[in-house]
């Protein structure tokens, strides 16, 4: 467990836990709010990592989890019920249901199947979030009041919110780290890795997999949930299609199927989009047209940078 | 409801048929034959709708708006065939999907460097532009019975040429086994660029026809490139006659379902909740068939065969 790799992540996470008083003391709030949409990608980045990288399912609709989660708040929110342990257990719990339901069809399929199986259920989400109403409809809504946890935990505090956040990444970096370690999580690699071998082996991949989906679908519910609550607004577009490639890209850019990998991703990702249009070092025609250069930069990762930022860290890991 | 619009809506439906065929036509025979996931597909389909769209206003013909828009979208699929798509085809379909979304973002970007963000209004000649008068007092568009022509006869020609030339004896050959056909001293590289090509001219020619209907604007792949997976997932992928056959259903069933659902659904439950309801379902309503097909034949009605 102690490898140079655990440490460094350790001390990423100790670092993430210094930026609040330091944004206080530079008076910088935007880098907080910053950092914890990192820490909220990251997470949803982390469940992906659970299916896509030590899995091998390519999920392409991963944002549907994202939208459900955030859905849930929404909509109570809209009937007036502000419990955060209500909301974001509903949260928690619907997109675990979603997810069974999208998973036992999906996960008996493999290949370029899966992938587009995932993508059209998440698009077919996205187009009943466009199509209700009374929920905004294509514009969205707007979240009245952030969660309440009686009195616990004041997320219209933003250092406290960055807290809980950064507590919750925590929770599940090691969480997953655990589940891959498991035999629950050597079942799933092995079938990654040798389907018709762990077959021959007496194990049926498909309750494992399909678990596995599951799982990931309730952690990112959850992240949705907290998408919300740092937005205070919630759009169909958090299930776009453009927010599961992206979920994507920040598992391959920070290293598949890695512990660190997800966090790294997702900072690099957002860092990037965000530096692409706003740094003032670049010139006014890159930030006019920062997708043009993603998406070069992305081709490139893609052809050239396999291992991913992980990669560039000492010790290997899993690998 | 009435026989003109039950058979207005019909033809719409086919109309959106074959629109979906021209673009599953081309990305179930580059995954068929390369294996390659493009996510790109839906941005040749803009290609061919803004060159088209830029010829036809650029020389007042819209016969050469036409021809050239069709070369426009072959050229470029041919430059990012050989470009960025060739180093990929050793690659797994997770680097497949990421890169050609990386080449979406490149596109669509392109696209407003040149043309800008707004939708370009797209028009047809006045000789397109007419009404005819079908049995029954069914007034309907020349321009949508265009579409479905030019949608039917590409079926055909695409049978023909998949079925009974050499070009299409390499193709069904590559696609049930790529490593032998290269043994046999085929060019196995250059046989997919012109598959390439081919599917992107295919995908600008679905562009170029719908442009005129829905509106030019960045982004237009996209969503209609997923309903086009929709569509060869029903299929069966690698399989024109699926993608033919799935298309059609899937044409049909998104127009009918967008048309009568929600009157249909007021006869069985409140006008209100109908009204709710009806649309809601009815964007959902391909998915669903998706889910079921799958449910029951999960390689799609009608898979390719000896793959």
């Amino acid at each position: 467990m102690s490898t140079p790799r655990t440490w460094i992540l350790v001390a990423i996470l100790l670092l993430l836990a210094a930026v609040p008083p330091i944004a206080a003391a530079l008076a910088q709030p935007f880098y907080l709010d910053l950092l914890r949409r990192v820490m909220i990608f990251a997470i949803a980045a982390t469940s992906l990592n659970l299916i896509l990288g030590y899995g091998g399912m390519v999920s392409f609709g991963h944002a549907a989890y994202f939208g459900i989660g955030a859905y849930a708040v929404g909509v109570l929110s809209h009937h007036g019920i502000d419990n955060g342990w209500l909301q974001w257990g509903l949260a928690i719990g619907v997109s675990a249901l979603v997810a069974a339901a999208i998973g036992s069809v999906s996960v008996r399929t493999s290949g370029i199947y899966f992938i587009m199986i995932t993508l059209a259920f998440t698009q077919m989400l996205y187009y009943l979030g466009i199509s209700i109403a009374e929920y905004g409809g294509d514009d969205g809504m707007r979240l009245k009041v952030r969660s309440q946890f009686s009195g616990l935990i004041d997320l219209d505090d933003p250092a406290s919110f960055y807290y809980l956040v950064l507590a919750i990444l925590a929770l599940f970096l090691y969480l997953s780290r655990r589940l891959v370690n498991s035999r629950f999580g050597r079942v799933l690699q092995a079938i990654r890795s040798n389907e018709a071998r762990t077959r021959a082996m007496g194990i049926s991949p498909y309750p494992y997999r399909l678990a596995a989906f599951i799982i990931a679908g309730a952690m990112c519910g959850l992240a949705g949930a907290l998408l919300v609550n740092h937005t205070a607004y919630l759009t169909p577009e958090f299930m776009n299609w453009t927010r599961s490639g992206e979920l994507m890209f920040m598992v391959i850019l920070g290293g598949i199927a890695t512990t660190a990998g997800p966090l790294l991703g997702a900072a690099g990702l957002l860092l990037l989009e965000d530096g692409l249009q706003g740094w003032s070092v670049l010139p006014k025609w890159v930030h006019e047209h920062w997708q043009l250069y993603l998406g070069v930069i992305l081709v490139l990762v893609v052809l050239y940078a396999r291992r991913g930022l992980a990669g560039l860290l000492p010790g290997g890991e899993n690998e | 409801m009435n026989f003109v619009l039950i058979a207005e809506q019909t033809l719409n439906g086919l109309q959106l048929g074959v629109m979906l065929f021209l673009l599953a036509a081309g990305l179930t025979l580059v995954f068929g034959i390369m294996n390659l996931v493009n996510l790109a597909h839906g941005a040749l389909y803009m290609v061919g709708a803004y060159l088209t769209t830029y010829f036809y206003q650029a020389t007042g013909s819209f016969v050469l708006g036409v021809v050239l828009g069709l070369a426009g979208s072959l050229l470029v699929g041919v430059v990012t065939e050989l470009v960025a798509l060739r180093t990929l085809y050793e690659r797994d379909h997770l680097d497949h999907v990421l890169a050609t979304f990386g080449l979406i973002l490149i596109f669509n970007e392109l696209i407003v460097m040149i043309w800008g963000r707004a939708a370009i209004y797209s028009s047809i000649p006045d000789y397109l532009s007419g009404h005819v008068d079908l049995a029954g007092g069914l007034h309907y568009p020349v321009y949508r019975l265009l579409i479905i022509g030019v949608g039917l006869l590409v079926a055909l020609l695409l049978w023909l040429v998949v079925a009974r030339t050499r070009l299409g004896m390499l193709i069904r050959a590559g696609a049930s086994n790529r490593a032998m056909v290269a043994a046999l001293g085929v060019d196995i590289r250059l046989l997919y660029t012109i598959v390439f090509g081919c599917g992107a001219a295919l995908a600008g020619l679905a562009g170029l026809l719908a442009g005129p209907i829905y509106s030019v604007q960045p982004g237009m792949g996209e969503l209609i490139l997923i309903q086009v997976f929709v569509v060869i997932v029903i299929g069966g992928i690698g399989s024109i006659r699926g993608a033919f056959l799935g298309a059609l259903i899937v044409g049909m069933v998104d127009t009918l379902g967008r048309a009568f659902l929600k009157p249909i659904l007021a006869t069985v439950v409140s006008p209100t909740a109908a009204e709710t309801a009806g649309p809601a379902l009815a964007s959902m309503l391909i998915y669903l068939l998706m889910a079921a097909v799958l449910a029951f034949r999960p390689a799609g009605l009608f898979p390719a065969r000896g793959t």
